[in-house]
């Protein structure tokens, strides 16, 4: 619909008009009937009258709402100035004369003939409808209600306005005319007035209040709404109170009319002045409306800062019998925040667009401003109206902004931007629909990003593979052997933890480092070259394990070349990490696993050591478990590093390990041959790593089971520290050992797991055209 | 920038299609067609880890010599399926994902709203919008 800016003569003129026109008081006036008869006498060539219909929607719509009308009136108007007839002219045009309306006669005596011959078809008003000339007789028709006498008074006052626009285009006998008719109509009218009964209520109603579509409402005081609005307000099919409001308003202004008839002529050209501006934006919520809004809000939901549910909502609104299609719309439009349910501002929104779109506005495709949820209290909404912003979506947010700042100060934090400008506002929309994205994005980002999905889920899936257990396992036993590192024996079972969390700790930044380097994730590598996912084809690992290998591997030989180094390290300096490997070993393998990425080469035999002399024997068995949590994360040659001295110790440590391991698996056989223990105690630390809950029982079982099996090993924590120390030193040497058996099989497996992927998208290429 | 962007509802219909009309847009709705046995099969291929995360993004379902085919499926077993030109410049992975995650943002709010019933064809104008936006501009 096109924009439409009246001056107030031509709003009241026009709105007269429209009454008249209105005879069914539904604020769509049909085509037929007074509109047509007020078109024809126009004096307008039909197929001018024609084109104004299409022009201003109402062959669109079918029937002529107030603004088709108004645009309609205007068309007229310019038309009879002899303008060519453009949508345009309609804001354009300046000083243009008010449309006129003649019935062949002269305008006047057009005006009294139709107005006092026609009153018995018609109801108050009759004749062809002149411009001005209506509005008189509207007036006068107030004075019909009243005896003539009081009614006289109040007459006198529309008289003094519609003189006004008399000047503009009738000849000077309108006012003369319209004072005749004031008062003729007046003894006719009282005739009339027991024939007309509610409809005449009604349309005194009108007349009285003069506030044009507002009066429909037979609210005095009320503010011009967008016009249609209001009466489609009154139209929805849900709706009764509205309309059960208006007959009951009528015998009591009508009995106020009189009185107020006095006060009407300023709160007319104030209704005026509103009514203008509202119909400039017809999105606006009056406070009625609004009022109205929030009972039936309040019928769903009595808590008006609850939801309704769209459940709730989709009934309410399908009794409005639009097609489902256009509230599907409605109900993008109204959603604002995308929950969906509606809150107060969003139900207000959504029943202003239902009741517009009966009216017959078409739905926006965005959410006017006006409309837009305030997510404030209600007070402000009332606000909100603007009286001069143009039609549409301009001005609003700015004046609504500083409304609501002042009464809603916790918003402004949130909403320091929407002070500003309409764009804002806009961001603001964008925002919400963004931070939904964002949070979205968050969810996606798991999947997608690797490096953040990877780390947490390393510790609890990354287990060494069985046949790297297994070689290590054996490796062990023959270093065990070889190794004089026996003297390691005793070494507290922290020591492989605290080296598993180091080697842990660098196989996962190693994993990070290297994932963040090539880009892999494991969604990644299950893509890669449309691949199928890496953990598929990796029968030999238990857990994900193949992942992480897999990430390494991907990550390159950077980390492999760190490995071999790290393996190199000789367990000496202490580890920087040892005060974040305690917190990692006491608190799990993540927060090891964040400090990983810093530590990756040289920490694994530092963490050992420091691990080694930092812990006591008590700990050893609780940081055991952890970091074989931490060395599964960091696996591949990282934990192999840190895992060859952890194992070494280990494997010195047999029982503990063995302890730890049936502790894990539930069982306790802590003794068993060499060999065996061996690899009892690196599937223990595979098993113990997921196993957090078992550090406790493992501690006290550990260390029975170490001092059980190994005189060597100290039996309880103050027992032996030679021993403890020599079996240090002999599990780090199996460590080392065992850390550079670990590599080179990684290694392997790197290569192994290369010529998979490789021969996996060559699969994958030759696959789709299987399916061609 | 897409060719051709589809949704596809759990039992295998047509939610949403659209194409760029430049050609004959029954070429695509065929692609789409098939690409969905590719989809169907890697659904299936990471069915051992069912309640793991699978990966929503599917990625590139099969290429042909004038069209990339990716592939995107939820949770619920909704399938959006992209065509893109292989004469663009290669659209990098990540962006591909972007315009997936964007619909399946946009499809969310579709669903979220309690007028439309699942299994109706999607008419919702925001949807047309964002989908607009991600396909090739008709020359």
């Amino acid at each position: 619909m096109e924009s439409l800016t009246l001056s107030d003569v031509e709003q009241k003129y026009y709105s007269d008009l429209f009454v008249y026109c209105d005879t069914d008081n539904t604020k769509k006036v049909a085509s037929n009937g007074r509109v047509l008869d007020l078109f024809r006498a126009a004096q307008l060539p039909s197929e001018v009258v024609l084109q104004i219909t299409e022009l201003c929607g109402a062959t669109r719509l079918g029937h002529f709402g107030r603004s088709q009308f108004y645009i309609a009136l205007k068309l007229i108007a310019i038309a009879q100035s002899g303008l060519p007839l453009r949508v345009e002219s309609l804001n354009s045009v300046k000083d243009l004369p008010l449309p006129r309306f003649v019935v062949g006669k002269n305008e006047a005596e057009a005006r009294h003939a139709a107005l006092y011959q026609d009153t018995d078809s018609q109801g108050l008003y009759s004749s062809s409808g002149s411009g001005v000339i209506p509005r008189p007789p509207g007036r006068g028709h107030q004075n019909k209600k009243g005896p003539p006498s009081s009614s006289s008074v109040p007459v006198h006052e529309p008289d003094s306005t519609s003189p006004v626009v008399s000047p503009h285009q009738s000849p000077p006998t309108s006012p003369h005319s319209w004072r005749k008719h004031k008062r003729q109509p007046s003894g006719g009218n009282t005739d009339r007035q027991p024939v007309v009964s509610a409809a005449g209520a009604v349309w005194t109603q009108f007349r009285e209040t003069q506030t044009g579509p507002v009066s429909g409402d037979g609210m005095w005081s009320s503010h011009s709404p967008p016009p249609t609005v209001q009466e489609s307000w009154v139209s929805f099919t849900a709706d009764t109170p509205p309309s059960s409001a208006l007959p009951a308003m009528h015998p009591s202004s009508v009995q106020e009319s009189t009185t107020i008839r006095t006060v009407a002529s300023a709160a007319m050209t104030n209704e005026i002045q509103r009514q203008s501006s509202g119909y400039d934006d017809p999105w606006k919520i009056t406070d009625e409306q609004r009022q109205y809004y929030i009972n039936q809000f309040k019928t769903i939901q009595p808590d008006l800062n609850g939801f309704i549910p769209g459940s709730a909502a989709k009934e309410f609104f399908t009794k409005s019998k639009l097609p489902i299609l256009e509230l599907s719309h409605i109900w993008e439009l109204s959603d604002f925040d995308k929950d969906g349910a509606l809150t107060l501002d969003e139900f207000c929104a959504a029943f202003h667009l239902v009741v517009a779109r009966k009216n017959g506005y078409d739905l926006p495709e965005k959410l006017p401003e006006s409309l837009m949820p305030k997510l404030i209290d209600l007070d402000d909404s009332a606000e909100v109206p603007e009286p001069t912003t143009d039609v549409g979506y301009s001005g609003s947010p700015v004046e609504v902004t500083p409304n609501k700042s002042p009464s809603m100060p916790s918003l402004n934090q949130t909403w320091p931007e929407m002070n500003q400008s309409n764009e804002q506002w806009e961001t603001f929309s964008e925002r919400s629909s963004s931070s939904q994205t964002l949070t979205q994005f968050d969810s996606n980002i798991a999947p997608a990003d690797p490096d953040t999905a990877i780390v947490h889920p390393v510790p609890i899936r990354m287990t060494p593979s069985k046949i790297h257990m297994q070689e290590m396992e054996l490796k062990r036993t023959g270093s065990d052997h070889n190794h004089p590192t026996s003297p390691l024996l005793a070494k507290p079972p922290e020591l492989p933890e605290e080296a598993k969390l180091t080697a842990s700790m660098k196989f996962v930044a190693a994993n990070t480092g290297g994932e963040s380097q090539s880009g892999t994730s494991p969604e990644a590598l299950k893509v890669v070259a449309p691949p199928p996912p890496p953990p598929r084809p990796h029968p030999s690992h238990s857990r994900s394990s193949s992942l992480d290998m897999n990430r390494t591997f991907a990550a390159g030989s950077a980390t492999g070349q760190q490995q071999p180094a790290t393996v190199a390290y000789p367990p000496a300096v202490p580890p920087r990490p040892l005060p974040t490997q305690a917190e990692g070993v006491s608190g799990g393998g993540a927060v090891l696993t964040t400090t990983s990425p810093q530590q990756i080469p040289q920490q694994p035999n530092f963490a050992d050591f420091s691990q080694f002399q930092a812990f006591a024997a008590s700990e050893q068995p609780s940081s055991l478990p952890e970091v074989d949590k931490h060395s599964e994360t960091g696996q591949v040659d990282k934990s192999s590093e840190g895992a060859g001295p952890l194992r070494t110790v280990k494997s010195d440590s047999q029982a503990e390990d063995r302890a730890s391991a049936t502790v894990s698996t539930g069982s306790s056989g802590p003794l068993a041959p060499p060999p065996k223990p061996v690899r009892r105690r690196l599937k223990s630390e595979d098993e113990l790593r997921p196993e957090d809950e078992q550090h406790g029982p493992q501690k006290s079982n550990l260390i029975a089971a170490v001092l059980a099996t190994q005189p060597s090993i100290p039996r309880s924590i103050g027992k032996d520290k030679k021993a403890i120390q020599a079996s240090i030193r002999r599990n780090k040497e199996t460590n080392t050992v065992l850390a550079r058996l670990n590599s080179e099989l990684q290694q392997q497996l790197k290569d192994l797991l290369e010529e998979r992927i490789s021969l996996e998208v060559q699969l994958e290429q030759l696959r789709p055209f299987s399916h061609l | 920038m897409a060719v051709c962007i589809a949704v596809i509802a759990k039992e295998n219909y047509p939610l949403y299609i659209r194409s760029v009309p430049t050609q004959n847009e029954l070429k695509f709705h065929y692609t789409v067609h098939t690409s969905l046995d590719v989809v169907e099969e890697k659904i299936s291929a990471v069915g051992k880890a069912m309640a793991d995360q699978r990966e929503l993004y599917l990625g590139l379902l099969y290429p042909t010599e004038d069209y990339k085919v990716y592939g995107y499926v939820t949770n619920s077993k909704v399938k959006f399926v992209i065509v893109v030109d292989s004469s663009n410049t290669s659209l990098r992975d990540n962006e591909i994902r972007s315009m997936f995650r964007k619909l399946h943002n946009s499809f969310t709010d579709v669903m979220c709203n309690p007028f439309y019933n699942p299994g109706d064809p999607i008419q919702s104008k925001a949807f047309d919008g964002i989908v607009s936006g991600m396909m090739v501009q008709p020359s």
